[in-house]
């Protein structure tokens, strides 16, 4: 079976995929700054992990930068005041993926006065680091949310010889990635040294798509002007190639077997703007406060990359992007192949959110499901290899045996399945409503 | 803003495929060879398939109807089985009968199991099975090629290159292009073959079960000292292996799958070709494989990421 995984590896780099529109429009608009929103919501819960406890009252003012909550355990990040201003309110809102979550609402006081206290930190060891990721309140800026600190904080039996960046951006749309490198080689290419050095990682790989030759451009330059070793490794356009494990395969040959994690198999994968924003923290001392979102879609006016405070509510963002074009009729936190419909604009930009698309009636209506033809394409498209259309039947009979045994919980509901498929089936729902009914029954 | 915004589960962009344009593009393969059928055996080619046609769609709407589900006769698929029928059928064949065949496809092989996608054998075959049994001497009665242009004779009839291997063979290039007797559409390889090579490119098929049928019935046939080249341009072998066996309701979804399921219908074709009593076999070596195809697929279910055995040993 060796020659079988060899050929594998030899003609085609992922398993499955699709090919999807690129329509990366905002790629060589340069990122806008925008002016200071009248005021943001920073919901607790912008990470995967516990939810953080505020450590602000009612009134009490803050100023950029300022820790106005902490983790409630280790697994959780920081937040950190986006403007500065009066606290207004903490109360309970509805998050975009419909779970309710603790919030703060700061009011702008139009100053954005920055907090006094920042400092450069001096990190030489694998403690500094981590410790700095977690001051930072950084969380994995990809769309997973995944708390930097915990994965920098390698356990000592697990040897890492790969880093791994990740600047596949293969979602359509979506280019906020791109505008950070292009706009912060050089911080991007010392972060990288930096985590190289204090993990004591041999070699470091930036894994990119080929449709950015701009970035790729700037990343080689800055690497043979900085006489460091990091390898910028030029990836063919396929979705999806940025998910973790589909990334980790195609750079580097590994497989991470089910149930475990890159660390097993000597990779360290982050994504290139948490590493922009880490080397930022360490030399300036200005924790997690912005990011650059990707404002794009049919139903927006100019759409470009706006690098925005966390917590600004989206329609805001919208305004500042030229509003509507035509009636929005559906509204996306991410790209489209993963992105959550929003039920109203008035939700706010989170941590890890890299894109906001407002999409007009053509785009958002679904086009006719009809029945299965068991053309075989969901399973030809699927990364993970595995059977989407018999997700479907089983979940309809409700036999979450043979869901289980089926790995769906391998699934990472890239959407290559649904996206493929001539009959329209909404095999993601399916598989979330599969994966939901398993844990129902576990429960029980 | 006050507007009510649409929400639904991710993803949001579609490929532009659908059922019907992939229904189009099979109807659109099979263009060259209607072409031919017209050439090779006249305008009652044509008629025969029209009827064929007709009678799948009229059923399939009415059917639908009788059973109240929601009709979709717009997705091309009764189209479809009633070109597939035709071509299985000899062209001076009662009309009454190819009607008849396209109401058995379609109402008892397809909506009597629930429809598009749900039938477990594939229709035009079974129907012409059943035509086969149910009317051996119709059915089994060649016209001889261009013999429409002879008007001094009534049709001349002949049989099968297959079932009269000991006589004098046709060239094998009358054979590539459709100068031999045989039902309409089964008799041009060249139209069937260009047919075939348009479903790769827009990848409507995969090569697999064609290649691995046709490779199979090479091999054995060689092995049992028959002429293989013979065997792959005669009877119904490159309309069923390009056409029937990849209909993708009643052929396995997993690679491994298809590959056992080529193999299986070669095996079969070549057993019941040379030591059976029937001339041709490629219909029920198909539809034996079809009944097969819920067995292939639950041994061939492939290995979800991270669990192949063969990658666990590098880590």
């Amino acid at each position: 079976m060796h020659v079988i995984s060899y050929f594998k590896g030899f003609t085609k780099k992922i398993n499955g995929g699709i090919n999807v529109p690129h329509r990366k429009n905002t790629q060589h608009v340069h990122s806008e700054k925008m002016p200071c929103p009248p005021y943001v919501v920073l919901p607790m819960q912008q990470h995967i992990g516990s939810e953080c406890i505020p450590t602000v009252k009612l009134n009490d003012t803050v100023k950029i930068g300022q820790e106005i909550a902490k983790g409630s355990s280790d697994f959780s990040a920081p937040i950190h005041a986006s403007i500065s201003g009066k606290i207004s309110k903490i109360d309970k809102i509805l998050m975009p993926n419909g779970t309710y979550s603790k919030a703060v609402t700061i009011e702008s006081d139009n100053k954005m006065e920055l907090f006094e206290s920042f400092k450069k930190h001096n990190v030489t060891t694998k403690k500094d680091l981590v410790l700095a990721a977690k001051d930072c309140g950084l969380v994995g800026l990809g769309g997973a949310g995944f708390p930097t600190h915990i994965k920098l904080n390698i356990p000592e039996a697990k040897h890492i010889d790969t880093l791994l960046i990740n600047a596949a951006e293969c979602e359509p749309y979506i280019t906020s990635d791109n505008c950070t490198i292009i706009e912060n080689t050089e911080n991007i290419i010392n972060g990288i040294n930096l985590i190289q050095q204090t993990l004591n990682i041999k070699s470091a790989i930036i894994s990119i798509e080929k449709n950015k030759p701009e970035a790729i451009k700037k990343l080689k330059s800055a690497i043979s002007q900085s006489s460091s070793e990091i390898n910028v490794m030029t990836l063919d356009t396929r979705y999806p190639q940025g998910a973790e494990k589909v990334l980790i395969k195609v750079s580097t040959k590994r497989v991470v077997p089910c149930g475990k994690l890159p660390a097993d198999t000597g990779c360290l994968v982050m994504n290139v703007s948490s590493v922009c924003t880490l080397y930022n923290y360490i030399t300036t001392g200005l924790p997690l406060v912005s990011r650059t979102v990707t404002v794009d879609g049919s139903a927006i006016n100019s759409p470009k990359n706006v690098i925005v405070p966390i917590g600004t509510p989206i329609n805001e963002v919208i305004k500042f992007c030229g509003g509507y074009k035509k009636p929005a009729k559906k509204i996306l936190m991410g790209g489209p192949m993963m992105g959550i419909a929003l039920t109203d604009d008035t939700m706010p930009i989170l941590k890890q959110n890299n894109a906001i698309l407002v999409l007009d009636e053509k785009d958002s209506k679904l086009p006719k499901e009809t029945a299965c033809i068991r053309c075989g394409k969901c399973v030809k498209s699927c990364p993970m290899n595995l059977m989407p259309l018999a997700f479907e039947q089983h979940v309809k009979k409700g036999a979450f045996e043979n869901l289980i045994k089926l790995n769906i919980n391998n699934c990472m509901e890239c959407g290559s399945c649904a996206f493929s498929c001539p009959a329209n089936r909404p095999l993601v729902q399916y598989i979330r409503t599969g994966k939901f009914l398993i844990k129902k029954n576990k429960i029980k | 803003m006050n507007t009510k915004m649409y929400v639904s589960s991710s993803p949001h962009i579609h490929d532009n495929n659908s059922t019907q344009r992939i229904m189009l593009d099979v109807i659109i393969a099979l263009t060259p060879c209607i072409v031919a059928s017209l050439v090779i055996f006249g305008f009652r080619a044509i008629f025969i398939i029209f009827i064929c046609v007709l009678s799948c769609v009229v059923s399939e709407f009415l059917a639908r109807k009788i059973m109240k589900r929601p009709n979709n006769i717009d997705d091309l698929s009764a189209v479809v089985t009633g070109i597939l029928l035709a071509f299985n059928l000899p062209v001076n064949i009662n009309p009454c009968i190819a009607a008849f065949g396209g109401i058995i496809a379609i109402v008892v092989v397809k909506q009597f199991f629930g429809g598009i996608g749900q039938n477990f054998v594939n229709p035009a075959l079974c129907a012409r099975i059943i035509l086969m049994t149910s009317f051996p001497a119709q059915m089994s009665n060649f016209t001889v090629p261009f013999s429409y242009l002879n008007k001094s004779v009534d049709t001349l009839t002949t049989a099968t290159p297959l079932s009269k291997l000991t006589t004098t063979l046709p060239s094998y290039i009358d054979m590539f292009i459709g100068n031999i007797p045989g039902c309409i559409g089964e008799v041009s390889s060249l139209c069937l073959i260009g047919g075939g090579i348009y479903l790769l490119i827009r990848k409507v098929i995969s090569p697999v079960i064609p290649l691995c049928f046709i490779a199979t019935v090479f091999i054995l046939t060689y092995l049992l000292r028959a002429d293989p080249l013979f065997h792959i341009l005669s009877g119904g072998l490159l309309l069923g292996a390009i056409f029937m066996a990849t209909d993708y309701v009643t052929s396995p979804i997993t690679f491994k799958g298809r590959i056992i399921f080529g193999i299986g219908c070669g095996i079969i074709t070549v057993l019941i070709r040379i030591f059976g009593s029937l001339p041709e076999g490629v219909s029920f070596a198909i539809i034996l494989m079809n009944i097969l195809v819920p067995h292939i697929e639950n041994l061939t279910i492939p290995e979800t990421f991270g669990k192949e055995k063969y990658l666990n040993e590098k880590v």
